[in-house]
């Protein structure tokens, strides 16, 4: 197999998942993730993904994938079906991000996530100073085109998990050069945020 | 005939010679001196783990790909899917392809001559279902001494015949690649088959079943050109004729062919009694319409496979009406709920059900890649 080099917060998200789970990975688009942990971890993963070109990116690695939209739900998996539910940088672009993360909790022992996160600095500041919607690396959108149609920050996050009463089991913020500041700072300092989280 | 197979030869197994040997029917009958047509494609390796069955629809035959002979204008039926470095690689695979039995081109069917009469069956052809094609191949597979399937693979009737081998033979497949097919015949789809065997059985020449000199052939045109409209979308149907008239600049005010889409439909028609016959297509379409995967489990998807551990590749097309995608998606919450690795995509074709034979690109990435991770794990 080729050696497959993750993204940031996937590679952090594949260090939370144990050996031999059982792992759904909603949007899994070329399905990278899910090759490593099928190869690496011997999990037992498949994933859900939209887009046509990606599900046969996905048959060449041997990973097992599921066209249909996230914004039917999860209605056709029983309760607990999963050791875990992934979704990176994908909640922003549901269409209810909140009825998608109870159904994730439900179906999924545990839920790890990657939210992007809109409370970063720079974010912050290009808002204050030229006054038009922050665009950047990880949001390459404009405001009229972009699929990222509910971006939060890490404490709006937060918040919802605690409304939907979700527990948060881990939280690792990350920053290209992460340092202390993202660390004591995520919701300034961190571009993204991967959460563990289950129901309570 | 660069990139095909070239020139491939027909084979024949026959078995069924006495009592012992003779093919049990779901029907309870017995069938005798059962004759397989079949063609094969590549070479079985060492290890006997490189072969692929693949299943033909309706009125297909056994000739998937190359020609006959040189004169031959038409290649096999999936010519652009198997060859060499297409999709059912040829160089790295050992395809094999056989007539159903009910069928007219080569295998054992209703015009055959029944052993025990020196006559042909016709309507005394016992009535055969889709369990007892696929039991008949199986006798082919020990005939040709393969273990094991890596895959079999088929669309449309070739797609039930698929899942009836996971059902009736687990442990002899490894993956299977499902296209364009339902777990069980719709109403509507029976609704459509009635339809078909009505014109045929009202011919006045189909003789019930008994024709020799004289074929019911406006019968069965007429049958081909209702299933042909089954097989196109509405849209496919625009794009290719639209409202276009057919060698005329006015309407003829008569009820010939005026319009392009319907002398269309009679070439279908008339080029299909030439390549057909009337009884197969009785016997074939009613094998289609009792295939209910569900018969033996109370009704219930989930429960007939339970116990399935095959790998399934599943595709439907987005403007299949006669097998729409919701029972490809069916097929696929019944197999993730008995925790079998299934890959899902519902191309986006405007072809209708024909898209399984015509979107060829599409279709071949996502077998390509299926079979090569599977054949190297």
């Amino acid at each position: 197999m080729e050696n497959i080099i993750l993204r940031q917060d996937l590679k952090e998200i594949s260090n939370l998942v144990a050996p031999k789970s059982k792992v759904l990975d909603l949007g899994c688009g070329n399905g990278s993730l899910l090759a490593k942990l099928r190869s690496e971890k011997d999990v037992i993963g498949s994933g859900i993904e939209l887009a046509q070109e990606r599900i046969i990116k996905c048959t060449e690695k041997g990973v097992p994938v599921v066209q249909e939209n996230l914004d039917d739900g999860l209605c056709q998996f029983k309760d607990n079906s999963f050791d875990y539910v992934i979704l990176s940088k994908t909640l922003q672009s549901v269409q209810r991000p909140d009825h998608l993360l109870k159904d994730m909790v439900r179906v999924g022992k545990k839920a790890i996530l990657s939210i992007i996160n809109m409370g970063f600095y720079r974010l912050r500041l290009q808002l204050l100073f030229t006054g038009r919607m922050p665009e950047s690396k990880t949001l390459p959108y404009h405001w009229y085109n972009t699929p990222n149609t509910h971006l939060g920050t890490i404490k709006d996050f937060q918040l919802l998990c605690s409304s939907l009463d979700i527990k948060i089991i881990r939280e690792i913020p990350l920053n290209e050069n992460s340092n202390s500041l993202t660390k004591f700072f995520p919701n300034l300092f961190a571009t993204t945020s991967v959460f563990k989280v289950t129901k309570n | 005939m660069t990139n095909t197979v070239g020139i491939v030869k027909e084979k024949d197994f026959t078995f069924g010679k006495n009592e012992d040997d003779a093919l049990i029917l779901d029907s309870g009958k017995r069938l005798l001196d059962v004759n397989l047509r079949y063609e094969t494609y590549g070479t079985l390796n060492k290890s006997r783990n490189n072969a692929i069955l693949i299943q033909h629809a309706l009125t297909g035959s056994a000739h998937v790909a190359g020609y006959h002979s040189e004169n031959d204008r038409k290649p096999g039926w999936w010519n652009d899917m198997v060859g060499p470095g297409k999709a059912f690689d040829t160089d790295k695979y050992f395809i094999v392809c056989s007539n159903c039995i009910g069928g007219c081109s080569g295998s054992t069917g209703p015009r055959s001559v029944n052993p025990e009469t020196g006559k042909r069956y016709n309507l005394s052809f016992p009535v055969i279902t889709i369990a007892d094609m696929v039991r008949a191949q199986y006798r082919l597979m020990k005939h040709l001494n393969i273990p094991k399937w890596l895959t079999v693979a088929g669309g449309s009737m070739g797609g039930m015949l698929v899942l009836q081998w996971v059902l009736d033979y687990p442990d002899k497949i490894d993956n299977v690649i499902a296209i364009a097919t339902s777990p069980k015949h719709s109403p509507q789809a029976i609704a459509f088959n009635w339809v078909g065997r009505e014109s045929i059985m009202n011919d006045p020449r189909w003789d019930n079943g008994n024709y020799e000199d004289e074929f019911p052939e406006n019968g069965l045109a007429t049958a081909r050109m209702l299933a042909h409209i089954t097989y196109l979308s509405e849209k496919s149907m625009d794009i290719k004729f639209g409202r276009k008239l057919r060698k005329l600049k006015n309407y003829a005010y008569n009820f010939s062919h005026n319009f392009e889409v319907e002398s269309y439909l009679e070439y279908q028609g008339q080029t299909f009694v030439e390549r057909f016959d009337a009884n197969s297509y009785l016997y074939i379409t009613r094998a289609m319409d009792y295939f209910d995967v569900t018969a033996d489990f109370d009704g219930d998807l989930n429960k007939a496979f339970e116990n399935i551990k095959t790998k399934f590749l599943v595709v439907s097309f987005s403007s299949d009406w006669l097998y729409p995608p919701t029972e490809s998606r069916k097929i696929v919450k019944a197999l993730r709920s008995s925790n079998v690795d299934v890959t899902y995509c519902n191309i986006d074709s405007h072809y209708g059900h024909d898209a399984f034979l015509l979107e060829a690109g599409t279709l071949g990435k996502l077998i390509t890649g299926f079979l090569d991770a599977n054949y190297l794990t």
